[in-house]
């Protein structure tokens, strides 16, 4: 089973990359981009039997910090 | 004074670190791998040094707080033993919960790497008793991210408990309210950005670095 795990900071919290990344956008000549937030995308491939409780606590004990992350879980199509 | 000082992968500052420690007065001091399961016996400090654990991959100190040797630093740390986390260390720790935060990329999105000066805020624990309160020292720093993060509410209790160890004087990382350190709750865990052990020796520029040590060794001998 495939899973994505996007992992991105809470709203609030400073990203200096994705501030960069806007910056950069801006100066390429893109207009109207109103803000950017870069997050971490990381894919798991499991066992088809991971349970949904097993793949929250792999993301609250090592892949997103909670204090500043949020994570989204995402079993993707084969 | 004995003292383990842990390694892991991608540790940088741990040889300093234990030169530090010898050359301020400790008698044992044992360099530990992450992978180990137990600490030497009865330690009077654990030392989690810089460095660039697991390549800072994921986070910073996210992959060294889930290391083997952690569950034995925690232990330690719970019953009182003196715990100091410097740059990488700092960041273990609040990985693994003994600090409350994190420590985020710097805001200027700059390595930095130069001396600064920094505020004692608190003498709360073994490694601050010695200094004045409001007293300014000089120690380097050199991180890439050692932008303190906690939300308000946790930043306001760490003000009110008087676990703000030391403030930046000029914060160029962005730390939330210039934070450059904090400790635990009674003292023992102290987390800092900046690295003590490379102000130890004069012709390095400084010795503010020294002090943190002998407030140390200062409060083993009045226990």
């Amino acid at each position: 089973m495939k899973v994505h795990v996007h992992v991105s900071l809470k709203p609030g919290v400073l990203d200096p990359q994705g501030r960069a990344i806007h910056h950069a956008l801006e100066g390429l000549g893109f207009e109207g981009v109103e803000d950017v937030r870069a997050g971490r995308l990381i894919a798991l491939d499991v066992a088809d039997d991971t349970s949904d409780e097993t793949l929250d606590e792999m993301c609250r004990k090592l892949l997103a910090n909670m204090v500043i992350e949020n994570y989204r879980i995402e079993k993707v199509a084969p | 004074m004995r003292a383990a000082v842990v390694t892991f992968p991608g540790s940088n500052c741990d040889r300093d670190m234990v030169v530090a420690i010898e050359r301020l007065g400790g008698t044992r001091v044992e360099n530990v791998w992450h992978g180990e399961t137990a600490l030497p016996d009865r330690l009077d400090l654990i030392a989690l040094p810089g460095g660039f654990s697991y390549g800072d991959y994921l986070r910073s100190g996210a992959m060294a707080a889930r290391s083997p040797i952690m569950a034995a630093v925690m232990r330690e740390a719970e019953r009182g033993v003196p715990v100091l986390g410097v740059c990488n260390g700092f960041q273990v720790l609040t990985e693994c919960g003994l600090l409350p935060g994190a420590l985020m990329r710097n805001a200027g999105q700059r390595f930095l790497c130069h001396t600064v000066p920094l505020r004692v805020e608190s003498r709360t624990g073994p490694f601050l008793s010695g200094f004045e309160t409001d007293e300014t020292i000089h120690i380097p720093v050199a991180h890439h991210d050692g932008n303190y993060f906690a939300d308000d509410a946790t930043l306001d209790r760490l003000e009110g408990e008087g676990r703000v160890a030391l403030r930046y004087l000029e914060n160029r990382n962005g730390s939330q309210r210039d934070i450059a350190g904090i400790v635990s709750e009674n003292g023992n865990v102290l987390g800092m950005m900046p690295h003590p052990e490379r102000a130890v020796d004069a012709a390095h520029g400084g010795t503010d670095g020294s002090r943190i040590f002998r407030n140390v060794i200062e409060s083993l001998a009045n226990a």
